[in-house]
């Protein structure tokens, strides 16, 4: 069966390292992280990913204070993913308007911000908010998006670990097809560093990352990566089917060729590497392609010792049969690991390759770790491609989660 | 504390609740809802802050209490504990 085309049209971002595509990319390019260190609640400092976008260009102040960190990270995503698309919404029937999230988790930090403050008051529980439950609800970053712009249709968040970014994408091509809606604000979205609990999470898995230069923490695929540094951000993009697309003149981005999501059903945090190639190799006939056609493949690698490792056995044995491999980088070196956003802001640093064919390198790879050593993985240096047409954005995620999905250059 | 001390403070919780609003002309004797744009969470928060700055407790019962600066100044002046 011919499936619908969907087409990427407008894309918003907040990065460690950028408040938008142009400058993200071209910090990408240029080898400039993003992490510094922050006071982390019982902890002190850690290296974290911190983004600097300004909440009050979209938001009132009353707002900022009522609502939550992710909630104002999708708000400007999302209205600048809007401004990028040129649609105006007055101009739309706004209950046929989906908003669809992935995160990673959420309710940690308001919770953990609450015990804190009632803490302070001997544990007496009327001190505790009532702003508690609206602030922790899963749906809060995709419900605070509807009561920012007046968007009346679906908009819920979906919950699937670190490989949540791919998934917000993947949902709304899904319910375009399905007719479910007309036009989709999709992506991911992460506020993590902002709870205690993460960090002292990993650290007690010893999976955090620890550096005396917070720029190096983050190392996917060197020798002495020790683990994950933690970062907020989002990336939020406008999704519409091609015919609507085109009939509205709209710059098409990419098209969404195809994808898939598996479970590992294997462990609670680590990966399987047999299930992440299965993944990897159904998204591709998903797209209805085969190992030669993908050009560039996004790792999900984090810098922890043994998941770089899985990925790079999962992807050099799905492409092990091709005459000269794909590229193959990592964003992480440069922002940690934007959790539920990580999928959706890695796919858009990569997507500007379409146009000027040049790949962005994996950075604070000083000793290539001999187990990472696969063939088209691109270091330090940024490197001119032949051929950018499709790009493979591979998110991992605990409890086994897998999901990889497909951009080609829009061809019409 | 005198009633305009009390105000005082009860705008001092407002300027944090609402931070976008301008309070330099506030009228005490208008309804707070008529010229500010505070909801009833706003008023749940002006509650809140009572009990947390000043261990103040309004019940439920009494919220109608806190509808105007002047009303609030009234009922809230007698719960401040007066100096030796």
């Amino acid at each position: 069966m011919k499936q619908t085309r969907i087409v990427i049209t407008g894309i918003g971002l907040t990065a460690p390292n950028g408040n938008s595509l142009a400058e993200f990319r071209k910090n990408l390019l240029s080898g400039v992280s993003g992490i510094t260190t922050i006071d982390v609640r019982y902890m002190g400092r850690h290296p974290a990913g911190m983004c600097t976008f300004d909440p009050l260009k979209y938001q009132k102040k009353k707002d900022v204070r009522i609502g939550t960190r992710v909630g104002g990270i999708s708000i400007y995503c999302a209205r600048e993913a809007l401004a990028d698309s040129g649609v105006d919404l007055a101009t739309r029937d706004k209950s046929r308007v989906g908003i669809y999230l992935g995160v990673t988790e959420h309710g940690n930090v308001e919770t953990e911000n609450e015990v804190y403050n009632i803490s302070q008051f001997k544990y007496d529980t009327k001190f505790w908010s009532h702003h508690h439950n609206p602030r922790t609800v899963a749906n809060n970053a995709a419900g605070e998006v509807s009561l920012n712009l007046g968007i009346t249709g679906p908009a819920y968040t979906i919950g699937a670990a670190c490989a949540a970014g791919n998934m917000g994408l993947i949902h709304a091509a899904q319910m375009l097809r399905l007719g479910e809606v007309d036009f989709a604000l999709a992506g991911g979205v992460s506020e993590s560093p902002q709870t205690f609990g993460i960090f002292a999470g990993f650290k007690s898995q010893n999976a955090l990352a620890a550096h005396e230069d917070p720029t190096k923490a983050s190392r996917p695929f060197d020798q002495a990566r020790n683990g994950i540094v933690i970062s907020e951000g989002g990336c939020i993009y406008t999704i519409e089917r091609l015919a609507d697309a085109q009939a509205r003149g709209a710059k098409i981005y990419g098209e969404i060729a195809g994808y898939h999501v598996n479970s590992d059903a294997t462990d609670y945090v680590l990966p399987n590497p047999e299930r992440q190639a299965e993944c990897v190799r159904k998204a591709i006939a998903n797209a209805g392609m085969t190992i030669e056609d993908i050009d560039l493949i996004n790792t999900h690698a984090t810098s922890t010792p043994q998941g770089d490792i899985q990925e790079c056995v999962a992807i050099a044995d799905v492409f092990k049969s091709r005459s000269s491999p794909p590229h193959i980088n990592n964003t992480k070196g440069f922002i940690g690991h934007a959790m539920g956003a990580a999928g959706a802001l890695e796919l858009a640093g990569n997507l500007p390759s379409f146009d000027d064919l040049i790949i962005h390198p994996s950075i604070n790879v000083d000793n290539l770790d001999p187990q990472c050593d696969i063939p088209g993985l691109v270091i330090n240096q940024a490197k001119k491609a032949a051929r950018v047409d499709v790009i493979l954005n591979n998110s991992f995620g605990m409890l086994g989660i897998n999901s990889t999905l497909i951009i080609k250059r829009f061809v019409a | 504390m005198t009633k305009e001390d009390c105000q005082k403070l009860v705008i001092d919780i407002i300027s944090d609740i609402a931070p976008d609003e301008d309070l330099s002309a506030i009228k005490p004797e208008i309804r707070l809802r008529d010229q500010l744009q505070l909801d009833s969470m706003d008023f749940l928060d002006i509650v809140m802050e009572l009990r947390k700055r000043h261990g103040i407790e309004v019940p439920e019962a009494d919220y109608s209490h806190l509808a105007s600066l002047e009303s609030c100044a009234e009922y809230l002046t007698p719960k401040f504990p007066t100096k030796a």
